[in-house]
């Protein structure tokens, strides 16, 4: 047993740092499907935006500097993204999810599109930063740094993003939001404005995951669909509008994607979709949903 | 002859809650039955628990002898239960001609024919159904355009279309006014006699017009089954709606309710040494 | 526009009338007028390769090949109400097949396309059978998943299918022992079936089981009550649509020098097709035809002159779409068609799509209607069954 985990430790870190990345990524997905019913397919656009943005900072180099602007400028666009999609979603609320859902898919496939116009097809790599860029020893391994620091903002900002969920009331806002929106917009508070909110924040994560990214996926495109796919996985098992429940489903999705593809290299994709057509057939809802649809 | 429709200790419980509680009822073939209680008492649920839509947590469901209890909401339509909702449930983009005609298809027509046909029976029985329910004129108006009064008298006509043997009606007089009530009231009466008829309602004129046998509900029991008048006399009953059960109470000076007991008068009456916080207890 | 049904001269007066299809006074009029109007179509696409270039041609040929899977999605989509995002799996499992039948054992026509319709059948039936028992977005993100699966399946089975590069070297389709290699005869090849494929899905959807089919797009719950049994139908048409798609893969592998990859099976394929059908007018059949005729043309025609980056012009023309164009162009149609004809009186008026006054809009099988969330049990389904069916709770009336 402790053979099987010895031989399979790096695979573990990295299933921890994948689900890290993962978790940023999803975690602003789940709460807005959750929230209001909207499936932004925009997602992995958002990540993209963010991987590029940090290639196009750090310029394969190693540089703080470089790396910390990326994060930066990436936060700004992610969060006026969000809002743009928030807002342009608006007009469609009446009209049903779907066409919300393809008006999203619309814009994923301009944003990609825009991009591929400015950078180019090729793949891109970006570099981590002076410090991280190496390997240390972890348990008599050889590790990349970067991947640790990973796993440990991904710690943080789990916790960061659960104490406001759960411990202050915005947090309470927007979980009254998840389980009945139309509640919550009969006490007053206005719906559009909680949805910008979480929409805007949700989208930041997402292309800040893209950066944070970066020096492990690198820039390429495609990248939007396989991320949006891994999030939409994430998300569905995990649950739909918990936060909880995308913790949960990250790290097992970050486990399967790293411990399954080192085990079982043919069948890793079969696992991941055969997972999800599982849920959403037996418990729509997810491991940690809550009661969809309610109000 | 046994009943067409018994149930056995039905129950439906969620969690704590029992919705449903130990309900043993009758009902004959060719009745015309009301079922009545306050809100709250378990009315629609029991009709869910009769047509299929939510499943028994206790007790058995019979229709025409054969247990249904584990049956599904389609295989006991297709036993001959036909329903009419609460809240008109039809098909918003098409006609009310072709709202009918989905019901009527499955039972005269080629409902699973793949290639496009001419279903006379179909368009016959339809037309027939419409003019039963007074919207010959508006048989090729989208439902979305008719009104509130319109799609309830479709709703009627699409339940009948299924050529029911068990007719489940859900508060069929909502929110129509007195001319709509007395003619949906005309309608049922027409209704022949190889059609039972439970009707949930709360409008008493119907119930009292219609209804042969009253059941009265109350916190997900039956209250009482008996003739209309048995049901008007009880004392039983009018304490399950009004908290209350002598005349003298219900009338006293300052709470004058109308005929229909809905609603409770106001608690400003010194009840026989009764605290008066009591009359919020019923239901 | 939304994905909704489009109320078009196909969906309304078809069980016109009485009620299943006898017409009457102006539907009869109406019918020989898109009769007529279908005929002329027919001729002049027939006509095509008498006067237009080999070129254009053929990508007329991969235009009919991409609207017959926009129709065959527009039955699910469209007029039961599943909005799939892997439709192009059935697509491509059909050309693969069609590609392998013609490369290694025959390649006399029909054989390969009926290979590819039988096997497309197949994985339809199988997929379908798990994935129609979910509702609205849960749905879309089954068959994405679906369809994600069967594109690994495509790349990672590289001995049989060429793998990431794709299946080549499949030879050109026999008619009578001759192999058709003038791009005009395998045009009409094409046409051939694309009317055929495109005239079954018309019949379905004209049928009693498409009456089925819409009444479990707009009121599932009502038709389980009324004692149909919507999985049945639901997978009936899943495995229909999912036959034509195949059929349409098949006319694929059919083209000269075709090449068949796991992209034509993929994400972005079938997420085309469902903008297409967006765009055409979900329900109308002829809209999501002419919607796929768009995409092609703006991607594969103007495409090479914006270096390839028609996919912006598409998604642009898209978003600006969802906006102005709510029923597509089959909206755009069937409101000016009514404005300019007599008041039809007795034959079925399409829904005004402006229509709000009640509150409650023309809706389709996933449109929500919030009014009537409170339907009795129904609340916790609303996500996975984005059904709208009923009025709006009349005020004053209680829950009993």
């Amino acid at each position: 047993m402790t053979e099987w985990f010895a031989d399979n430790f790096v695979s573990i870190l990295n299933g921890l740092a994948i689900g890290s990345l993962l978790f940023i990524l999803a975690v602003g997905l789940s709460l807005v499907f959750g929230m209001m019913d909207v499936l932004n397919l925009g997602h992995g656009a958002l990540y993209l935006i963010g991987a590029y943005v940090g290639y196009q900072f750090t310029g394969g180099v190693s540089s703080w500097g470089g790396f910390l602007t990326a994060l930066g400028v990436a936060a700004a666009f992610g969060l006026v993204a969000g809002l743009i999609l928030s807002v342009a979603t608006e007009p469609l609320v009446g009209r049903g999810h779907l066409d919300q859902a393809l008006l999203t898919l619309g814009v994923a496939l301009v944003v990609a599109e825009v991009i591929s116009i400015i950078f180019g097809d090729d793949v891109q790599n970006v570099v981590a930063p002076p410090g991280l860029n190496e390997s240390i020893q972890v348990f008599g391994n050889t590790y990349p740094a970067y991947r640790l620091a990973l796993i440990g903002v991904g710690a943080v900002l789990a916790v960061a993003v659960w104490l406001v969920i759960e411990k202050t009331s915005l947090g309470a806002l927007i979980r009254a939001s998840v389980s009945d929106r139309e509640m919550v917009s009969a006490v007053g508070v206005d719906n559009r404005k909680v949805k910008a909110g979480v929409f805007a924040f949700g989208s930041m994560l997402a292309a800040l995951a893209g950066v944070l990214g970066g020096p492990v996926y690198g820039a390429r495109t495609g990248l939007d669909e396989t991320v949006l796919l891994l999030a939409l996985v994430v998300i569905v098992i995990g649950g739909l509008g918990s936060v909880r429940g995308a913790l949960i489903g990250s790290l097992v999705i970050g486990q399967v994607e790293s411990l399954g593809r080192a085990n079982f290299p043919d069948f890793a994709s079969f696992m991941l979709f055969g997972a999800l057509a599982l849920v959403l057939i037996i418990r729509p809802r997810g491991l940690f949903g809550s009661k969809v649809g309610a109000g | 002859m046994s009943a067409l429709l018994e149930l056995r200790g039905v129950g439906r419980s969620f969690g704590a809650l029992k919705a449903v509680d130990g309900v043993d009822l009758d009902i004959e073939s060719g009745a015309r039955h009301a079922l009545i209680g306050p809100n709250g008492a378990g009315k629609s649920t029991l009709f869910r628990l009769i047509s299929g839509e939510m499943a028994v947590t206790s007790g058995t469901v019979t229709l025409s002898g054969d247990e249904v209890t584990k049956l599904s909401q389609v295989r006991r339509a297709r036993r001959g239960l036909a329903q009419t909702m609460q809240h008109s449930s039809l098909f918003l983009t098409q006609t009310a001609a072709q709202n009918v005609a989905l019901a009527a298809q499955r039972h005269r027509g080629s409902a699973r024919w793949l290639l496009p046909r001419r279903q006379r029976d179909v368009d016959d029985r339809v037309a027939d159904l419409l003019d039963e329910v007074g919207l010959s004129e508006r048989a090729q108006v989208p439902v979305s355009s008719l009104s509130h009064g319109e799609r309830r008298q479709l709703e009627i006509a699409v339940a009948l279309a299924c050529e029911p043997r068990l007719l489940l009606m859900d508060e069929p007089a909502a929110g129509m006014s007195l001319a709509e009530s007395g003619r949906l009231t005309e309608l049922v009466l027409a209704l022949p006699r190889d059609i039972t008829v439970i009707i949930v309602e709360h409008d008493l004129d119907v119930v009292f017009a219609l209804a042969e046998r009253v059941t009265v509900l109350h916190l997900g029991q039956v209250l009482l089954t008996g003739s209309p008048d048995e049901v008007r006399g009880s004392a039983a009953v009018q304490e399950a709606y009004l908290g209350s059960s002598t005349r003298g109470e219900l009338f006293a000076p300052a709470a004058s309710t109308p005929h229909s007991p809905q609603g409770r008068p106001k608690a400003n009456v010194s009840t026989q040494g009764r605290p008066e916080s009591s009359l919020g207890d019923a239901s | 526009m939304s994905v909704e049904p489009a109320p078009s001269a196909v969906d309304a007066p078809s069980a016109a009338a009485t009620g299943t299809g006898a017409p009457s006074g102006s539907t009869r009029r109406r019918l020989p007028l898109t009769g007529l109007t279908a005929l002329a179509v027919l001729i002049l696409l027939a006509a095509v390769p008498l006067f237009v270039a080999p070129f254009q041609t053929s990508m007329l040929a991969r235009m009919l090949i991409f609207a017959l899977l926009a129709v065959s999605l527009d039955l699910l989509v469209g007029v039961t109400g599943l909005p799939s995002l892997g439709h192009a799996a059935y697509f491509g499992v059909g050309a693969y097949t069609a590609g392998l039948v013609a490369k290694y054992w025959t390649a006399s026509a029909p054989v390969p396309l009926l290979a590819a319709v039988g096997v497309a059948a197949f994985a339809a039936a199988a997929t379908g059978w798990l994935a129609v028992r979910s509702h609205g977005v849960f749905f879309l993100m089954l068959t994405l998943a679906i369809g994600e699966l069967i594109q690994q399946l495509a790349e990672s089975w590289s001995g049989v299918t060429g793998g990431d590069n794709g299946l080549s070297g499949i030879p050109a389709v026999e008619v009578a022992g001759q192999p058709l290699t003038l791009v005009g005869y395998v045009y009409w090849y094409v046409l051939v079936f694309a009317v055929l494929g495109f005239a079954v899905i018309w019949a379905v959807s004209r049928s009693p089981f498409g009456a089925g089919l819409r009444g479990i797009r707009d009121n599932e719950p009502r038709m389980r009550s009324l004692g149909y049994s919507p999985f049945r139908y639901k997978l009936a048409g899943f495995v229909i649509a999912g036959a034509v798609a195949g059929l349409a893969g098949g006319l694929l592998a059919s083209q000269q020098f075709a090449l068949v990859t796991p992209a034509d099976l993929g994400f972005t394929t079938s997420a085309l097709a469902l903008l297409a059908v967006a765009v055409g007018g979900a329900g109308s059949l002829w809209g999501p035809a002419i919607g796929a005729a768009l995409v092609v043309l703006i991607r594969d025609v103007y495409g090479p002159d914006l270096d390839g980056h028609g996919t912006l012009v598409l998604g642009a023309v898209f978003i600006v779409a969802v906006y102005l164009l709510r029923n597509g162009i089959a909206g755009l149609a069937t409101t000016r068609f009514r404005r300019r004809g007599p008041p039809p009186s007795d034959a079925a008026p399409p829904p005004d799509p402006t229509q709000g006054a009640t509150g409650a809009p023309v809706s389709g099988g996933f449109r929500q209607n919030r009014q009537d969330g409170r339907q009795a049990g129904e609340s916790s389904q609303r996500l996975d069954s984005d059904h709208p069916s009923s009025d709006p709770p009349n005020p004053g009336v209680k829950r009993s």
